[in-house]
């Protein structure tokens, strides 16, 4: 890595606790930002030459505040300063500067950063859009491309989220206890959007799959302001656990390989490491959360060096508690799957009946159904089963896959040739 | 003489590097591990994960407790370290307990999962006693 590689990461890894503490200088999203590129413009002019300072943050959000407040000078528009007890220590020494970066603001200015890209006005894909521009600082242009838009179109969706967010109040003041956990619950899910928008796409496209490595660092940063919320070590054990396995998702024809198909020793180890440990810190709280419970069944398949050492009656018990706390007919889908491995497809296929009507219209519902059914042998009945997944699927890679298994129901000798022609 | 080299960086400016940059500066560190290796001086090499994986047994007179994160202290220094198998973190934390009740004194034991190990053996020397 060149010395100006190194400068990109640690200006990337400054950034956003940077922009967050400028935020709350200079309360205007467009101010902040701008302060903080001319602090990382004089830092690519100074740093080669000086070395880096000793806490790159500090001197980024100190330069930062002088070149914003400079700025708003020189505009000369009729801009309310901020309150005047916020601007009168602008010439302190750098040191009194980090002294009060103390990590109580961090946490609160990150947390803010984060919580108003959650802007409930603003639909989801825009909330990801802002996150990963403001708070990551990924380059337009790539988040254009990961969600298969041009740059011109991303940019007006960032700049309208934008102006949406500045016609609102931001709320500055440090929050209570309990609004702190309505933020940090707010920002999570948005994470957790960020990741999955990465992950349901990232096998055949690695600009999306770039956005579960974005939703990871910023879910770290969380949980280092966090340290001890099970719910946030869950979420961040759930992703890591996940992305692990993404080198064997798809084999070399872009096809997607399920779970039990997948070259284990693809998984990325040290992602495996990270998330059972997290997965064992959080569980240790005995608070159990949903992303807790669906880091714990990601654990299990992590666990099992091959597919047959799956333990399913522990996954099929983790998908119980997973119901109670977070009902859905989809999680009671994906119990189905555990319990046809512990307990065959007729119960699992029981479980599923009474979900009909309500997932008549979801691809993995028909999919799954297939599957059981083509285990109890009732070929015809899996044959609509599967033609019914692939009228509903998501992509072609998914509706390809359904396809091999139709081709594997005409492959092997029917015991009663009546049946298929039905 | 053998000497512990303890690494000391911003875990999130190396957390954004990208894979490209990571592998390129293994890639270099495993030239330079060579090197000592071919004389026979290298010995244990981790990587740890990040400190968001850490976990803390702080003990006291009293006895031991386990909070999350990693231990920061300023007025106590790195002493040493073990590299262990541990199925579940539990198995570690019991681990570092019987470490505790061996060891006098106060002071923490920091957990943190290892993300490269490279067990080489030093052959040169008469090593430390």
């Amino acid at each position: 890595m060149t010395d100006n590689a190194w400068i990109g990461a640690a200006l990337a890894a400054a950034r956003p606790q940077a922009v967050s503490a400028l935020l709350r200088y200079f309360r205007q999203l467009d101010t902040a930002e701008e302060a903080f590129q001319e602090a990382c413009l004089r830092a690519i002019r100074t740093w080669p030459d000086k070395g880096p300072p000793r806490d790159p943050i500090a001197w980024l959000i100190f330069v930062g505040r002088n070149s914003g407040v400079d700025a708003i000078r020189k505009s000369r528009r009729n801009v309310a300063l901020p309150p005047e007890d916020l601007l009168s220590d602008l010439d302190d020494a750098e040191a009194d500067m980090a002294e009060r970066l103390d990590g109580e603001h961090y946490r609160d200015d990150i947390l803010r950063l984060l919580f108003i890209c959650c802007h409930p006005d603003l639909p989801a894909n825009q909330q990801i859009a802002l996150a990963l521009r403001i708070v990551a600082g990924v380059p337009t242009a790539q988040i254009a491309r990961a969600f298969l838009v041009r740059e011109t179109a991303m940019e007006q969706r960032i700049t309208r989220a934008k102006a949406r967010i500045a016609a609102n109040d931001t709320p500055f003041d440090p929050p209570d206890a309990v609004a702190r956990q309505e933020r940090l619950g707010t920002v999570a899910l948005m994470l957790y959007l960020v990741f999955n928008e990465g992950y349901s796409r990232g096998h055949a496209d690695p600009a999306a799959a770039q956005l579960c490595d974005e939703a990871i660092r910023l879910t770290r940063l969380l949980l280092q302001l966090f340290p001890a919320e099970p719910e946030i070590m869950g979420l961040c054990a759930l992703m890591l656990l996940q992305h692990s396995r993404s080198p064997a998702r798809t084999d070399a024809n872009g096809q997607i390989v399920l779970l039990d198909a997948q070259d284990r020793t693809m998984w990325s180890r040290p992602m495996i490491a990270e998330g059972l440990a997290l997965v064992d810190k959080a569980l240790r709280h005995g608070t159990p959360g949903a992303y807790q419970v669906q880091a714990a069944i990601a654990a299990q398949h992590a666990r099992a060096l091959r597919a047959e050492g799956t333990d399913w009656a522990a996954i099929d018990h983790l998908y119980q508690i997973l119901e109670v706390i977070q009902p859905s007919p989809v999680i009671t889908l994906n119990r189905a799957v555990a319990v046809s491995k512990s307990r065959g497809p007729a119960a699992a296929l029981a479980l599923i009946a009474p979900l009909a009507d309500q997932l008549d219209n979801y691809f993995h519902f028909h999919g799954v159904r297939g599957g059981l059914l083509r285990q109890l042998g009732n070929a015809a009945a899996a044959r609509i089963a599967f033609n019914r997944a692939i009228a509903l699927a998501n992509s072609p890679a998914e509706a390809a896959h359904i396809r091999t298994h139709l081709d594997a129901l005409s492959a092997p000798a029917l015991p009663d040739p009546t049946a298929a022609a039905k | 003489m053998q000497y512990a080299i303890l690494c000391y960086n911003d875990e999130n400016a190396v957390a954004s590097w990208t894979k490209e940059e990571d592998d390129a500066c293994m890639a270099r560190l495993a030239k330079v591990q060579g090197d000592m290796a071919a004389k026979g001086k290298m010995g244990p090499v981790a990587r740890l994960l990040p400190t968001t994986s850490a976990t803390t047994l702080r003990k006291s007179a009293t006895g031991s407790m386990v909070i999350d994160g990693p231990f920061a202290e300023t007025k106590e220094q790195f002493l040493g370290f073990y590299v262990v198998e541990a199925d579940t973190l539990d198995e570690a934390i019991a681990f570092a307990k019987d470490l505790a009740v061996a060891n006098p004194g106060i002071g923490a034991y920091e957990l943190r999962p290892v993300s490269l190990f490279f067990p080489h053996t030093i052959t040169a020397g008469s090593g430390a006693t």
